[in-house]
């Protein structure tokens, strides 16, 4: 058995499934920020229904699994579309952005909340409309604020990409899984080597993040904060509770 | 292929099995995380560098890769060195309680690093033993402090159960699709009624726990 | 041009104004005076619809502020309706509430912009007389961050002014500033009320400044209006008992 030949050998078959891995992670990640904007918006209305339909959505998505979301989309998606369903990135991606979506959600209405009731008065005395106010001020303001969290969420997504894999997607950790086989040395090497690569990605991205972080700190004038790109988590379910305190 | 209430009644049996192991996994898996966490704190804060920057790296690795992958590796790995399979169940708890742990430190070291100058003053001013500092002054407001955060891991720890199917862990998730797989139905059954359980176990557990944020915030 | 009728405003059990009646004049400039918690914020506050009446009607330049008119009734105002009222009312707040996410130039030019429809240039060409007038020209680039409170204050005054309010509340304007800053926004202030026929009313515990801008004072105490009158007289010759001893308390404040 000729290991390095081997192994040499396989490593083109995971360009495809870098792709899906990025592709869901990417994609999950973007309509997770639509989800998150839109239910983070909703949750800090004035009306009573839009509250409670975003508040109904939110802990459902949160409260149930991951696991379990990503199984029954594969299930029920198919049926309720009444189509035979094969593109399973897509599932993917909406599973995977609705989940973390509901987590971002807290953390938009958690960080618009936190802005200073004072922005808010300047911009009744200056005749805003709810937009303008939305667009012009609050979220200009609480987008730096939002970054760190949803950095964390955003590597949260990433290893969740990886249970693409267990409704047969052919992501990276599924790929790795078909190379290897049996329990071997190969088959070793094979998930080490893509616990490397997901470690990349993950670093990629809190720089991406620390990245965004301070061109938005320096948006508000501010002096950008200066730490290692993969900071500590903010743990996110924490981080918006203290802010709804903060809120009351 | 509409919602079939025989279907969920023969499952219900499976998914209560499932839940059990699920229960199970989720305890001795919270336990590591939480005993394994606070030992990395407390040596991230007392240890020489030559230990605590090791420590700190293995800790980043595992919090920023998939413990899907990590559970597969460590099964292959351990199933090579005994030459025979390892048990998915206890494989499959210590790599999602480690995994867990890499989390749970940082939420121990945040509540230490909360608490006020004063204290530590306090315990100079006293010269109290370290030992006796750590146990009756720190510990006992580090954890206070601590309790939201670490509660919520254990409840995202507890929804992350069922990605140890991938290794065999018989939980929920892998008795429905099981059960799917033999019998061409029941998937749409089981897949909202395990998502339903998960609901009602872990939501008011997270209303506790930021009842209890907010208490602290106070 | 501003008519409290009857105005009562409740924060729960406290009844903070009690059926409050005056009337401001157009181009008057008002101060108003009082103990904290006595309402006089509150006033300001229910102007620039920050708050709401709990009973009793606003009116603003004829129109009705808290309400609208429904035929012959007067009905609770709605979002609209106030918006398109508080246009022609401007507030300079205590904490200045610059918004920090944007330079100083675009902080003035935003309102102007999206409010009232202003064109960019138009916008920037009027920014610019204003920043020279509150003497801050070469600070347009700059971010409130990196202003000193007394230059905050006086962007929040220009931002204000950009909107060309026909009223303009001043909610303790320099309360939050360090003493040797207070001079310039008060200097800015009295060179406003000098050249434009704004009507001003103006919350403030700058004794002198009141005596110098204002044309009348109204005294205030637990919601009610205790002495009115110009400030010579008020501040003079007060009539009350509590209002010579609240001159007493913040004279001598400011001496020490």
């Amino acid at each position: 058995m000729d290991f390095l030949g081997n192994v040499t050998a396989a490593l083109p078959a995971y360009w495809t499934p870098l792709w899906v891995t990025i592709g869901a992670t990417v994609g999950g990640s973007l309509f997770a920020l639509l989800v998150a904007f839109a239910l983070g918006l909703m949750a800090g209305s004035r009306f009573l229904l839009l509250r409670g339909v975003a508040r109904t959505v939110i802990e459902f998505f949160r409260g149930t699994s991951l696991v379990v979301q990503l199984f029954w989309f594969v299930v029920v998606l198919p049926l309720a579309l009444q189509i035979r369903f094969d593109a399973v990135i897509v599932i993917a991606i909406l599973a995977l952005g609705m989940n973390y979506g509901a987590y971002a959600a807290e953390v938009v209405r958690g960080a618009i909340a936190a802005v200073p009731p004072g922005q808010l008065e300047a911009c009744t005395a200056l005749s805003f409309t709810y937009w303008q106010k939305m667009r012009l001020v609050v979220i200009p303001q609480a987008w730096p604020e939002m970054i760190p969290p949803l950095s964390t969420l955003a590597i949260l997504l990433l290893k969740g990409s990886s249970l693409v894999s267990l409704v047969s997607l052919a992501d990276l950790t599924f790929q790795a899984q078909v190379l290897g086989r049996r329990p071997d040395q190969e088959m070793l090497f094979h998930l080490g080597l893509i616990l490397v690569v997901y470690f990349i990605l993950s670093y990629l991205i809190a720089t991406g993040m620390r990245f965004l972080e301070r061109r938005a700190k320096r948006g508000l004038g501010q002096e950008p904060p200066k730490k290692s790109a993969l900071a500590r988590p903010v743990p996110v379910e924490v981080q918006s509770a203290a802010a709804a305190a903060v809120e009351r | 292929m509409g919602w079939n209430w025989e279907t969920a009644q023969e499952l219900w049996p499976l998914l209560m099995e499932g839940l059990r192991i699920l229960l199970l996994v989720t305890l001795i898996s919270s336990l590591i995380a939480l005993a394994l966490g606070l030992v990395v704190a407390l040596t991230d804060r007392s240890a020489p560098r030559a230990v605590t920057m090791p420590l700190f790296a293995v800790m980043e690795f595992i919090r920023n890769t998939p413990v899907l992958v990590q559970a597969v590796f460590v099964w292959t790995a351990v199933t090579m060195w005994l030459g025979t399979a390892a048990s998915p169940m206890w494989t499959g708890a210590i790599v999602l309680g480690v995994h867990y742990a890499s989390y749970t430190a940082e939420a121990y070291r945040a509540g230490i690093d909360g608490i006020p100058k004063g204290q530590w003053e306090a315990i100079t001013a006293l010269s109290l033993p370290k030992p006796r500092a750590w146990i009756a002054v720190l510990l006992p407001q580090a954890l206070r402090r601590s309790t939201p955060a670490l509660g919520n891991y254990v409840i995202a720890l507890f929804k992350e159960v069922p990605i140890l199917s991938a290794i065999g862990v018989t939980e929920m998730v892998r008795q429905v699709d099981g059960y799917a797989g033999l019998n061409y139905t029941g998937a749409l059954e089981g897949f909202t009624i395990a998502g339903l359980i998960f609901l009602v176990v872990s939501y008011p557990v997270a209303l506790l726990m930021r009842k209890l944020e907010k208490r602290l915030a106070n | 041009m501003v008519h409290f009728e009857n105005v009562v405003k409740r924060f729960g059990d406290l009844e903070v104004l009690q059926g409050l009646n005056f009337q401001v004049q157009p181009g008057e400039r008002v101060t108003l005076i009082g103990p904290s918690g006595s309402g006089k914020t509150t006033i300001l506050r229910l102007i620039m619809t920050l708050e709401q009446v709990t009973d009793g009607v606003i009116w603003v330049e004829g129109e009705p502020l808290s309400h609208m008119r429904k035929g012959e009734r007067l009905v609770a105002a709605n979002e609209a309706h106030q918006r398109q009222v508080r246009k022609k009312i401007g507030m300079v707040f205590q904490q200045f509430n610059l918004f920090p996410n944007m330079r100083v130039l675009r902080n003035i030019t935003e309102a102007p912009v999206h409010v009232l429809g202003q064109s960019k240039e138009q916008a920037h060409t009027r920014a610019k007389e204003l920043l020279e007038l509150v003497g801050l020209s070469d600070k347009a680039d700059a971010y409130p961050s990196q202003l000193s409170g007394g230059q905050q204050q006086r962007v929040a005054i220009a931002r204000s002014l950009a909107m060309s309010p026909d009223i303009l509340l001043l909610d303790e304007v320099t309360s939050a500033l360090d003493p040797e800053l207070v001079a310039d926004v008060l200097d800015l202030l009295k060179d406003i009320a000098q050249s434009t026929d704004i009507t001003m009313l103006i919350v403030t515990h700058e004794m002198g400044f009141a005596r110098d801008v204002s044309d009348r004072v109204m005294m205030f105490d637990r919601g009610v209006i205790v002495e009115d009158g110009p400030p010579s007289q008020v501040m003079g010759d007060p009539e009350h008992e509590r209002t010579r001893s609240f001159l007493k308390a913040v004279l001598g404040e400011s001496q020490g």
